[in-house]
């Protein structure tokens, strides 16, 4: 068993701490894990990228094209972005609300209707879901990355049962926020169309 | 993870760990007593990681002013016979370089290990040096780990490599070692609470000329010793079996060919190189002799490949080897699994099968790296661009630094026209302003300030240069996570510490013109560029305001939070906001009547008002969460 799996997003939007919690979780589940960060300049509103491979064996910190089995994207430009490390039978989880770059309005590059980028997805296996609006209903746009996660616990090929991921999650949080995130867990779990 | 998990005293315990973290498990387990940094990405968070545990581990850990003090400050600890280790990123070294080189001499009595964390692709720096060509020019051992659990387990090897040759050791690490998480398994930790004590000695310590002389022909005979050890290292390993290809490879670059091997089923032999300097020359000679192609699988620079090649002219041995200087592998930027894979395509003339998939092409905007919302630099970045604006000045020559800040070139702020290094804005400030007559003004950060910018302060006051200097002190070392700084009343061991006031230091150089501004106070702040900007001679203006980041972690701890809205009843769409302050938290939107409207994301927003308080119509208003 070998599986990729590439974050990607937008600085804020957690993609680093739903990460970890994944490479966390498979530690609890007795799997091999390598997983390629991003530190550094721009914490926020830069793209952020991690790759993560869990198998027996596997040591290479980043994925080669067409090694992510499974792509989570935390913003729908960004999903697009990084399908070059997709194969054609990849699952696609993505975020449908965008942020809007600001060389939108100060050199009038043009933002791509969000419908336009999922349509051009849709030979993949795409999950799309509102995953910002989600995390508001659970309390906070903050948590967007745990509804991800939800999500992609729903994955067939995920190698992860959704009660470790949760308990790498408790893990993760501070247990004062446990309860927002639980339920925007269970909302982007539920909101998957698998 | 809990950073004080990695002191837990539990064999066999198995965390996911970043490689920065592994390093400190390793020093935990090394019993290291004293340790120095300056940060800088990828090194960083080894820094932080001390900064929580140094003082339960019952270790000393500073952050030092900068590399070649953080050098000094461990030499002497190791020269005490205490375990020391200093670590930064690559061009710190260069910082350091001129105590470095002295240190191979000197020598060292307890184990003494220096960090070079390299940044192959210069994910977050100006170069892509490889600096295991210090090795070769000071006559340090190297070591160069692959992973997370080699990060651990092969610190504890370069100290005692150290303390047996009696030598500093260089540990050679790369972003993606720094910057990968693995799992690791923890190893017994020996603890000695060891007390240094200097045993004077000054024809041994002190570099003058005719000890020197002798300390030359020392260093090269222990290096003669190393070499004997090198060749039967541990740190060095063969794996697979093969009589016809065989790879040499090292650090990061290891783990992707070892992937392709397993993935493409070749039948290869690979020897692994953890200790690379000296070059362990009769274990390749051996190597290269047992098969009939070899590749050299390396990032950067072809360091292996050269010795390699050398090896196999000296001995005579008619092998094909295949690197770099044969146009196999590039010589820039970092390796990834395609990297080696065409290689390998083009080498071993074969055809891999690759699966990616093939979007349709659509035009995505760019998401270039931008100042956080609520960055305090953007408010003073505006308030510089109205002034000059305002004073109808169009050829100024902005000199920037290293920091978030760089982040100033963009639009449409475009405060960036030359950058050398760490503290360059004022040397090269005071360059143009005597080469030009051209309006100058510098920009730097306050831990950069500290780190390199002063002599070149004094530099300007005494040689009477006609220039802005601006510190944008946001009260951290923002960009690598968050540091102490002299400039704040805390050190690296978490205490309470006296602090430098910048202000101060710079009247005490005996510049008149010093002013402090809060940048998100932006009229003030325009008012006080034009000041400094129409002031003849030094001006310096400090503007003053704590990174938003610290802002906005210690709101959402006590749970207060507000964000800005857009009233659209009020908004004219003048563009002020989102044209020229460019907030990354404000967007611009075509609604379905065609008309564009201005927006602010309530998840990117962080409350910091700038954009309500220049706004003409009064048409951003605060919103209270919690």
């Amino acid at each position: 068993m070998k599986v990729g799996i590439v974050y990607a997003g937008v600085g804020g939007q957690g993609v680093l701490t739903a990460s970890s919690i994944v490479g966390k979780a498979a530690l609890l589940s007795g799997l091999n894990v390598v997983m390629s960060e991003v530190h550094g300049m721009a914490q926020r509103g830069g793209i952020v990228v991690t790759e993560m491979k869990i198998g027996r064996e596997v040591k290479s910190p980043l994925l080669g094209s067409g090694e992510a089995d499974i792509v989570v994207g935390f913003e729908p430009v960004e999903a697009y972005r990084i399908l070059h490390k997709a194969h054609p039978g990849s699952y696609v989880v993505v975020n449908t609300e965008p942020i809007i770059p600001t060389t939108v309005s100060i050199q009038g590059e043009r933002y791509p209707e969000v419908k336009e980028i999922i349509e051009k997805m849709k030979d993949l296996k795409v999950i799309s879901l509102e995953a910002t609006e989600l995390a508001r209903q659970a309390g906070d746009a903050i948590a967007t990355n745990i509804v991800m996660l939800g999500a992609l616990a729903k994955i067939p090929v995920f190698p992860i049962k959704k009660e470790t991921l949760i308990e790498a999650l408790k893990s993760t949080i501070n247990p004062r926020y446990h309860q927002m995130n639980l339920k925007a867990f269970e909302l982007g779990y539920n909101a998957s169309s698998l | 993870m809990k950073y004080e998990n990695i002191l837990l005293d539990e064999s066999g315990r198995r965390e996911f760990l970043l490689g920065n973290e592994a390093i400190v498990r390793g020093a935990i387990e090394a019993g290291v007593d004293f340790a120095s940094t300056y940060p800088g990405t990828p090194s960083s968070e080894i820094g932080n990681v001390l900064f929580y545990i140094a003082k339960k581990a019952g270790m000393y850990f500073e952050f030092s002013t900068n590399e070649k003090v953080a050098l000094e400050v461990s030499a002497a600890a190791a020269a005490s016979g205490l375990r020391s280790m200093v670590f930064f990123k690559h061009v710190g070294l260069n910082v350091a370089a001129d105590a470095f080189m002295s240190t191979a001499y000197v020598g060292t009595n307890g184990g003494f290990v220096i960090i070079s964390a390299d940044d192959p692709s210069m994910h977050s720096s100006q170069n892509e040096q490889d600096n295991r060509y210090y090795a070769l020019i000071s006559g340090m051992p190297m070591i160069e780990p692959s992973d997370a659990q080699e990060m651990k387990d092969f610190l504890k090897e370069a100290f005692e490599i150290s303390e047996r040759h009696k030598l500093p050791v260089l540990f050679r690490t790369t972003t993606r070692v720094n910057h990968v998480r693995g799992i690791v398994e923890y190893g017994e930790i020996k603890r000695k609470n060891r007390k240094g004590y200097f045993k004077k000695d000054p024809s041994k310590y002190v570099i003058l000329p005719s000890s020197a002389r002798r300390m030359h022909r020392e260093l090269l005979e222990k290096l003669k010793k190393v070499e004997e050890e090198v060749n039967s290292s541990p740190l060095n390993r063969i794996e697979g079996e093969s009589s016809e290809i065989g790879v040499i490879t090292s650090g990061v670059a290891y783990n992707y060919i070892h992937d392709a091997v397993k993935e493409l089923g070749l039948k290869v032999k690979i020897l692994k190189l953890g200790f690379t300097h000296p070059f362990p020359r009769n274990l390749v000679k051996d190597f290269i002799e047992s098969v009939k192609k070899v590749i050299i699988v390396e990032e950067l620079e072809p360091y292996l490949e050269k010795e390699t090649r050398l090896v196999a002219q000296m001995n005579g041995i008619d092998v094909e080897i295949y690197g770099k200087l044969n146009g196999y592998f590039p010589r820039v930027y970092e390796y990834h699994p395609d990297v080696v894979k065409e290689a390998l395509e083009k080498i071993l003339d074969i055809k891999i099968e690759r699966n990616a998939y093939f979007s349709a092409p659509i035009e995505l905007p760019s998401r270039p790296p931008v100042l956080c919302p609520g960055c305090p630099h953007r408010a003073t970045y505006y308030a510089a661009m109205m002034a000059l604006k305002q004073l109808k000045i169009k050829d100024a020559i902005i000199t920037t630094d290293i920091g978030c800040y760089t982040l100033g070139i963009q639009k449409p702020y475009e405060m960036a026209d030359y950058l050398l290094c760490m503290g360059s804005s004022i040397g090269t400030a005071v360059g143009f302003s005597k080469a030009t007559k051209q309006k100058v003004i510098g920009f730097v950060g306050d831990s950069t300030f500290f780190h390199a910018s002063i002599p070149g302060l004094i530099d300007a006051y005494h040689n009477k240069a006609d220039l802005v200097y601006v510190v944008l002190d946001n009260r951290t070392t923002a960009m690598t996570g968050h540091q102490p700084h002299p400039g704040l009343p805390m050190n690296g061991m978490g205490e309470k510490s006296p602090y430098v006031d910048i202000e101060k230091l710079v009247r005490g150089i005996g510049i008149d013109f010093v002013k402090t501004v809060d940048p998100y106070n932006v009229k003030e702040t325009i008012k006080v560029f034009k000041e400094a900007i129409q002031h003849e001679g030094i001006a310096v203006i400090i503007s003053q305001r704590e990174c938003a980041l610290l802002w906005d972690a210690r709101r959402r701890k006590q749970g207060e939070w507000w964000i800005y809205q857009i009233n659209q009843d009020k908004c004219t769409q003048c563009s002020l906001c989102s044209d020229w302050l460019a907030c990354a938290a404000i967007f611009k939107r075509a609604e379905k009547d065609g008309k564009v409207r201005i927006y602010i994301n309530d998840a990117l927003c962080d409350g910091c008002g700038v954009c309500a308080s220049i706004c003409p119509f009064n048409a951003i208003e605060k919103k209270v969460i919690k």
